[in-house]
This record gives structure tokens, sequence and C-alpha cells, in this order.
């Protein structure tokens, strides 16, 4: 891979421990992938911020970056273990607390805004179509990629932190416009309009055309919050990191011949598959992070009622300081329910601590299964909160 | 170790280098990829994944030989938890290295080559010495 002198100063540490660390990292990428060049990118998100991942090696490994190494792009991060502030109120222990501050403060210190939301896009981390960036959160990645139009790989928490730092990344994969061309036109002939069809049709895709890059036809129409929920399935169980949809995503693409259909039943089979016999102890909505519109239409079905049973919503901080202002935050906390900033059932430590979770998100069954041993039912937001306000789980 | 017209031999092995270093040491060889978070105890070095070909067995001290990583972007931060906890592998040999296994031993400076020549990886046994020179990105077996 060809550096620029700058670039090859970099790597000789002559720009100081951070910088050449960060460089070294995306030259052997680089030389690896075969890439030609580094190219500049405007945007990062980092994942690995919960001390649960990281450990204490991992605090060890992003304070020491942080002695000399600054971000020199706009740079949020991904959820933590806990809510920054409310950590109390999520039965999260002292020791666990500290640590995750310490944590959090690496990365302020290296200049990141500590957002901790796996949906940067929703609160102004928001890339325009044809820019380069580089994102670690597989979910984000994948919206980023189809519904954006912006072109990142799949980074891990240390490339991307890597990206941020140099302000570039290698040029390999989906940086380039012949990689990103769609491998299997999927005809969807079956019913998808709720947030849990979504879910299941991700899931249902993921399993049958693996990581092989979509072309789907069939969907009517798509809003942002199941694109999101789509997103996170299809990269959680197929693994692939770009899709397109007829008339709703706006990057070019061949039409592959290969052809596979998705019916009622794969959906109906997907929602099976994530769908024990079990009990719910445990309610949790926001995976990824809710959106505004999610919040107002909880805060709708909530009004005037009480849940019986431990519910979470995870969203961003802003988000919920948005609802706070139009006065949803409230009415949903009237009810009951917790809305967790800042964090998530997915990367907050929960074992042990419930049986039965239900939630409209299959990546956040994929966890609850899994990182904390959980059983799942797979629903549409309302039979969630119906169930946490009734206990009947309404098919 | 292998005999040449009756003498021991040394045997020296091209490769790509993914980390620099040399380390000498115990190979121990994976059939299966390997997915270091949530499939290798960072406190240990010990393989966890149910039904994994080396579960049960530990990588520290070792020339670890697998073919491929895979799983989480979380992945890279338990190789350098393993480092840090002095239960990481001496060295890794892949048949091909992915971006999560290739940052993390960049960044725990851990020496690593894949891609070795005369299509030698399907050769290397469990317990045979080796060294990995990922300074020239070499193999050397003794």
């Amino acid at each position: 891979m060809n550096l620029e002198k700058q670039d090859k100063e970099i790597l000789d540490g002559k720009h100081g421990h951070a910088a050449q660390k960060s460089m070294e990292i995306l030259a052997a990428l680089g030389e690896i992938y075969g890439a030609e060049k580094l190219i500049p990118i405007t945007s990062v998100q980092v994942a690995g911020v919960s001390y649960h991942n990281l450990g204490d090696a991992g605090l060890e490994y992003l304070e020491e970056l942080a002695q000399d190494g600054k971000v020199s792009i706009t740079t949020t991060l991904n959820p933590a273990g806990m809510d920054l502030v409310d950590w109390k109120k999520l039965g999260i222990s002292k020791d666990f607390a500290e640590k995750q501050i310490k944590v959090i403060n690496a990365f302020k210190k290296l200049g990141i805004e500590t957002t901790a939301t796996c949906t940067p896009y929703l609160i102004g981390n928001k890339p325009q179509q044809g820019e380069h960036i580089a994102w670690s959160e597989s979910s984000a990645v994948c919206f980023a990629n189809s519904v954006l139009g912006a072109r990142t790989n799949r980074e891990g928490g240390p490339s991307a932190l890597a990206a941020a730092i140099i302000g570039k990344t290698p040029k390999y994969g989906l940086h380039l416009e012949k990689n990103r061309q769609a491998q299997v036109t999927v005809i969807a002939n079956a019913k998808i309009s709720t947030l849990d069809d979504f879910s299941a049709l991700g899931y249902a895709l993921g399993k049958k055309i693996e990581n092989k890059i979509p072309y789907i036809v069939g969907l009517k129409n798509a809003n942002t919050d199941q694109l999101k929920i789509f997103s996170a399935s299809i990269a959680t169980y197929g693994g692939t990191a770009i899709f397109h949809i007829e008339n709703i995503t706006p990057n070019k693409t061949i039409i592959p011949k290969e052809k596979v259909e998705i019916h009622n039943t794969d959906i109906k089979n997907a929602k099976n598959a994530l769908t024990d016999n079990c009990a719910v102890d445990f309610v949790a909505l926001g995976c990824p992070h809710a959106s505004l519109r999610e919040l107002k239409e909880i805060s709708d079905m909530l009004k005037g009622k009480k849940v019986k049973i431990t519910t979470w919503i995870s969203t961003a901080r802003k988000t919920k300081q948005e609802a706070e202002k139009l006065g949803i935050l409230k009415t949903i906390e009237d009810s009951g329910v917790i809305v967790a900033a800042d964090t998530c059932m997915a990367v907050a430590p929960l074992k042990g601590r419930f049986k039965c979770m239900a939630t409209n998100s299959a990546k956040a069954c994929f966890y609850a299964h899994g990182s904390n041993n959980f059983k799942t039912k797979l629903g549409s937001t309302k039979q969630c909160i119906n169930y946490a306000v009734n206990g009947v789980w309404n098919n | 170790m292998h005999k040449l017209r009756g003498e021991w031999c040394m045997e020296q092995l091209k490769a790509r280098t993914i980390s620099k270093g040399t380390a000498t040491g115990k190979v121990l060889v994976s059939l299966d990829a390997i997915s270091f978070y949530g499939g290798v105890d960072p406190d240990t070095g010990t393989i966890v994944e149910k039904g994994h070909a080396l579960e049960g067995k530990t990588v520290a001290g070792k020339i670890l030989v697998f073919p491929r990583g895979k799983g989480s972007t979380v992945g890279s931060y338990t190789i350098y938890r393993l480092k840090k906890n002095k239960v990481a592998p001496l060295a890794i040999i892949n048949k091909e290295t992915e971006a999560i296994v290739a940052v993390g031993v960049i960044i725990s400076d851990i020496p690593a080559i894949d891609k070795l020549e005369k299509d030698a990886y399907k050769n290397l046994k469990t317990g045979q010495i080796a060294t990995v020179d990922g300074n020239k990105g070499v193999l050397i077996l003794k």
C-alpha cells in the first residue's frame, strides 16, 4: 500500500505514540486486504465501550491511547454497559460503574462525543450518500451502507478508533463500488408491516442467504425504524453489511438472476424460532435504540396505565432529552417503565437477573440467548407493552 | 522435525507477516475457527466454546494454529486481555487472517503470520516446535 510522506512519519513515531499505533493498525489492514492507499473519511462510530466487554486490559489500552491521542474527525460512541447517569436505577454495581466511567473518561480525553448510542444517525452523526466513513457496530454499519448510502467496512473497535485518530481508512471492501453490488434477488411475498415482522425478515434472510448481498423486491414502504431494526437483524443472523431494497434504498446495483422467495411461513417460522415457551419476567424494547417516534407510540399505549413487569426501553440520551421536552418521557416513566439511556439489554451486565425476555428485536433475542442465557419471546411493540401491563401474551 | 539425507534439518517456510516479533514454542493446532470474544476465557486462556475442537484446552504459551477468526468484533480486545493477563498464545499462525484477529495481534504485540508457502499449513502438528518470525515473515520448523 502506498503511504503519503506524513503517514510514513506517523508510522515512524514522529507524531506521538497513539498516532503511531493507529497508523500501524491501518497500514497492516491495508496490506492484508490489498488496499492501494488510505482515503480520508468524514465520520467514525466506535464500538467496544461496555466495561463488560473490555475488561481492565481494554480500559488500559484506551487510557494509554488517550495519553497523547486525539480524534481528528466527528467520532461518536456505541452504548456503554449502563445508563451513565441513572445506573443505580438499573441495578448496576458500584464497582462496575466506576470502571465504566473510567472507560468513558478515556474516550472523552480522546475527543470523542460520548453519545453512547448504536443509532448515531438519529442524533446528528448522519453521513451523506457516497461519503467514506469508518464505523463499527454491525447494525449501524448496515444502516449507513444501505439506507444512507455512505461507505464503510465492518470495523472492529480498535480499527475504528485508529481511523478516527488518523482521519483515514484503507480503501478496500465496501469502499469499492464493485463490492457493493447485490448478489441475490429476494422476492418478499409476505405481509411485512410491524417492527417484529421486519426483525423476522432479517432473521429469515440471514439464515437463507447468509452474508450474500440481497436486492429485495416486494416491499411497498419501510420507515426509518423498520429499516433500523431490519439492519440489526440481518447483520446479526447473516453477517451482511449492506442490502438493497427496490424503490427504498439509494444505492445503484445490478439485479442478480439468482432468486429466493420469502413467504408468510418464513416470517412465522422466524418468529417461532425466537419464541420460547416461558413466562416473561422482562420486557425490553429499543434494540437498536428507540427513536423519538417509537417513544411517542409507546407513550400513547401506556397513557394512564401501570406495568406489572420490569420493562426497559433503551434509547440515546439525546432522544430521551427530546422526549422529556415533549412530555412523552413523563407518560412512559409514570407507568413504571424504565427509559434506559446510554445502554441496552445486549451490553448491560444482566446475566442471572431475568429468565424470559419479550422484545420486538431479533438481535436482542440473539444476545439474550448468547450472553445472558435468557429465553425469549419475539412480538410487536404492542404485544410487548400489553404483556407488561396485563401479563397476557396476545397472539 | 524431519530427516533429510539422514540428518536433522531445519525447514524454513515463507509466510505473510500480520504482526511483527518472534517467538519459539510448542504448536497447538485447532481444526476449527476461533471466536475470541465469547469463545476464549480472557482470564485463563481456556477455550470455552461448546463443541469446539479445542474446548477445555488453553492457548496460553502456545504457537496457536487455527484456520481463521470468526464472530464478534470485540474479539480484538479479548486477544489484548489475554496478553495483559499473561495467558496469550506466544504466536499465531492462520491459514488466512481476518481483520479482527489481525487488529488483536497488532495491538497486543503477538507475532503472527499467515498464508504459508507450499501449502505447509495443513502439515503443522500439535506438539512440534516452531519459531514464528514476524519480522522476516518466515516460519522455522525444527
